[in-house]
């Protein structure tokens, strides 16, 4: 499968996951977003940001349960728990966002 | 495998019997699949809530290197994912000394894995330990499943 923006095309998988990780950028996360009707707010790029910044690291898309606790210690609490990660994304956090942020699909994700 | 012993299986938070698994790892990194596959299997394993560890014996110690670099080869560089470790809560990697002996190796060639303790006000605590091959053989003893990689 595939999409275009401004005439560049960007490949991605049966499921929608981009398919190489370098094309990524703000275009790409805004266009699958709006595919989903989902709004991207500034809640959601941190997300988003943060998940970009544990791939490059260990070269791993984080399980939902990690995802939590990491964002937990990393930005508070009050974010780091799962009924503020799944209003956000709905289609379940590490899944959906991980989609949007041009990542695989996570590993331990069962 | 050997029989599992029942009466002496701990009980986790969701009342399901806890076992013990220890995925040994015996290759060299990069040259084979093998440690690639194992770290897969041990981080998909994480989510189940088990008494989870990780043993390195032989060629296997070469995977927690320090400094590996894998990008004249075109390959992911999966020494960075052991890092992540500890996020999934797999705070126990035992390292054979004789096996780092044999190739003239140490602890401070390895890399410098930490896991950190929640209960702790999350201090930082090292998730590799040196043992000998006596007591990894006690460790092995203690196991309900082995997988090897």
């Amino acid at each position: 499968m595939a999409f275009e923006i401004n005439g560049k095309t960007y490949e991605t998988d049966e499921e929608g996951y981009l398919a190489n990780l370098s094309d990524w950028n703000t275009d790409v996360a805004g266009r699958m977003a709006t595919e989903d009707d989902c709004d991207l707010s500034e809640n959601h790029w941190e997300v988003i940001k943060f998940l970009r910044d544990y791939y490059e690291e260990y070269q791993i898309a984080p399980a939902v349960r990690v995802l939590t606790k990491a964002i937990g210690k990393r930005l508070g609490k009050d974010k780091g728990n799962s009924k503020y990660l799944y209003e956000l994304f709905p289609y379940g956090p590490a899944k959906q966002a991980c989609k949007y942020a041009g990542l695989p699909k996570p590993t331990g994700c069962v | 495998m050997k029989q599992i012993d029942w009466s002496s299986l701990v009980i986790n938070e969701s009342g399901k019997a806890v076992k013990k698994f220890m995925y040994v790892n015996r290759h060299a990194p990069h040259g084979t699949i093998y440690p690639l596959e194992g770290l897969e299997v041990v981080l998909i394993g994480a989510a189940f809530d088990q008494d989870v560890s990780m043993a390195f014996i032989g060629d296997g110690v070469f995977q927690l290197n320090k400094g590996q670099d894998t990008a004249d080869s075109g390959m992911k560089n999966v020494a960075l994912t052991y890092g992540a470790l500890g996020d999934y809560e797999v705070t126990k990697l035992y390292v054979e000394q004789e096996s780092l002996d044999e190739r003239g190796l140490e602890l401070n060639d390895l890399m410098n894995l930490t896991w950190e303790d929640e209960e702790e006000n999350w201090a930082e605590k090292p998730s590799i330990q040196v043992v000998s091959r006596a007591q990894l053989s006690d460790l092995l003893e203690q196991q309900d499943v082995i997988l090897n990689f």
